[in-house]
């Protein structure tokens, strides 16, 4: 038998195509699969709003700040910031998916593909993100219900920023993935990521009012690139842009991506200081 | 006519964590067409090869080449050439066979009908026709390791390597896959890298690499090694090689 040595096979467009399309499309399989996990993405905001915004709507007056032209109820004005959060657990989970996607070798079987390694995390990027896209209009949805309702042009102009918002916490998300050996439970991320970024930023009451509270939290919040995610999202639902806060979510998108996928590139990256990802040496 | 490239050739690759020296100057290479086994005990740096093999991790020296193709140079298209059976199962559990098939597809840039195609035939092949639309999740142990050594052929490597593809399983299971993978060589004229430690998985016209605390301790034909130690089986040649702390290099 003779065996020859094997020519580079050409990866076309279409192949680039179909590669990222059955990453997605697996990413949505596994949400359809998991039914608690799509249900508690949505009542987790539905919670923040019914209750919590409920309750605070006489406690906190909001003056009209921009994009509002009006005087808006407190569930109006956290709307935004549900929305975001909705998409900072996403990024959250699914960078946990990626550390069990390790453990379980379904990382192995994502980077044994010949396409290059950074598109293929980018792949995962933009399936996750679409899980995340899809949730928050399931929310908005029943916000409308509720009284919750932006104009019809609003739905369409928050599309992009939802996409760069679910971009950047995404690639947090597989950052961290990447730095984390083993993760127990969701505990370590709820309080070390979810709640700092989410409490110190502009999604439950405007900064304003932080900073007539506690000059140093405001400073704070400024930093934090979730409130620019939630600024991004809350200009955009009313058909504004936001160029500050695109910026700093579009420059953070960059940052975290591109250290994700250099932690992940098996030359210079964290997994082989670490050793064998599951079964060990 | 040119010289047979070889199907896979290590050269003084040498791995460590840390301190600790995982693979130490080993070199080998693998036939084209031929079966060759890895034979190591746990804890000889089967797993650390298998790493570096599929890009799992930096090569931290040596040169590793998969058909020709430098892994470091050429990656994607050395993994193109490649089929992978892990230790740990890698099947998505939630997923269907048929849905887990898809994914390395496209995994591989093939579209959904070549996929199908291949799918219905490699399943055919390994006896699980009628179990595509199943959940992973339902099948046996044996079942799985035939779904993933299917599933590994998917794209046609020319090369297809197995990481103790037989632990856990029963000892009829066992035979079936050993056989299985035997007959599919033969009918996709590919290459075999099997890694183990049990010696009565090795047939006599395989060749052997015997791998020990990191270091190679033999490489050749059976019939070679059981001369080279004048051992009667090659259990007794497996002791005899990993005994002799000297020694190294190949036969």
């Amino acid at each position: 038998m003779s065996i020859e040595a094997a020519a580079p096979r050409r990866l076309t467009p279409a192949a680039f195509f179909i590669c990222l399309k059955g990453i997605c499309w697996r990413e949505g399989l596994r949400f359809l699969h998991q039914r608690e996990r799509f249900i508690s993405a949505l009542v987790r905001p539905l919670v923040w709003l019914f209750i919590f915004a409920a309750g605070f709507r006489q406690v906190l007056g909001v003056s009209i700040i921009p994009p509002y032209d009006t005087y808006v109820l407190y569930d109006v004005y956290i709307t935004p910031g549900l929305m975001a959060m909705i998409q900072l657990f996403n990024g959250m989970q699914s960078s946990l998916s990626m550390v069990y996607d390790r453990e379980m070798g379904n990382m192995r079987v994502l980077l044994l593909s010949p396409f290059p390694r950074s598109f293929l995390l980018f792949g995962k990027l933009i399936a996750g993100t679409l899980v995340s896209v899809l949730q928050v209009y399931a929310y908005l949805v029943i916000a409308w219900f509720w009284d919750i309702q932006p104009p019809p042009l609003g739905y369409l102009t928050v599309l992009p920023a939802l996409i760069l918002v679910g971009l950047m916490l995404g690639a947090l998300g597989m950052l961290l993935s990447s730095l984390i050996k083993q993760l127990e439970n969701f505990s370590g991320i709820m309080n070390f990521v979810i709640f700092p970024m989410f409490f110190a930023s502009s999604a439950l009451y405007p900064l304003w009012r932080v900073q007539e509270g506690s000059p140093a939290l405001y400073y704070v919040c400024q930093i934090n690139p979730f409130t620019h995610a939630v600024e991004l999202i809350r200009f955009a639902l009313y058909g504004q842009m936001n160029w500050l806060a695109f910026a700093v979510t579009a420059g953070c998108a960059l940052v975290f991506m591109s250290a994700a996928i250099l932690a992940y590139d098996p030359s210079r990256g964290l997994m082989a200081l670490r050793g064998a990802p599951g079964a060990g040496a | 006519m040119s010289e047979q490239v070889p199907a896979l050739e290590l050269r003084h690759v040498s791995h460590h964590y840390g301190a600790r020296q995982a693979l130490d100057d080993v070199s080998f290479t693998v036939a084209p067409g031929s079966f060759c086994v890895l034979l190591g005990l746990n804890g000889a740096g089967k797993s650390t090869l298998f790493s570096l093999i599929t890009r799992l991790f930096a090569l931290q020296k040596g040169e590793i080449r998969l058909l020709g193709l430098d892994l470091m140079r050429h990656p994607g298209a050395a993994l193109a050439e490649l089929g992978v059976v892990f230790q740990s199962r890698t099947l998505d559990l939630d997923l269907s066979v048929a849905q887990n098939f898809y994914y390395h597809a496209a995994l591989h840039g093939i579209g959904r009908k070549e996929a199908d195609q291949r799918t219905a035939e490699l399943l055919k092949a390994v006896g699980l026709a009628d179990r595509a639309k199943d959940k992973v999740r339902n099948l046996s142990g044996g079942q799985m390791r035939r779904v993933e050594i299917a599933r590994a052929l998917l794209h046609r490597p020319r090369l297809l390597v197995l990481d103790e593809p037989t632990v856990g399983l029963d000892i009829g299971a066992r035979a079936d896959i050993l056989l299985l993978v035997r007959g599919l060589i033969a009918r996709e004229g590919m290459s075999v890298l099997w890694a183990t430690h049990l010696t009565d998985e090795i047939e006599p016209g395989d060749s052997v690499v015997v791998l020990h605390k990191g270091q190679l301790r033999a490489e050749g034909k059976v019939t070679d090694l059981l001369l080279k130690t004048g051992a009667g089986d090659m259990r007794s040649a497996f002791v005899a090689l990993i005994a002799e702390n000297e020694t190294r290099g190949a036969a």
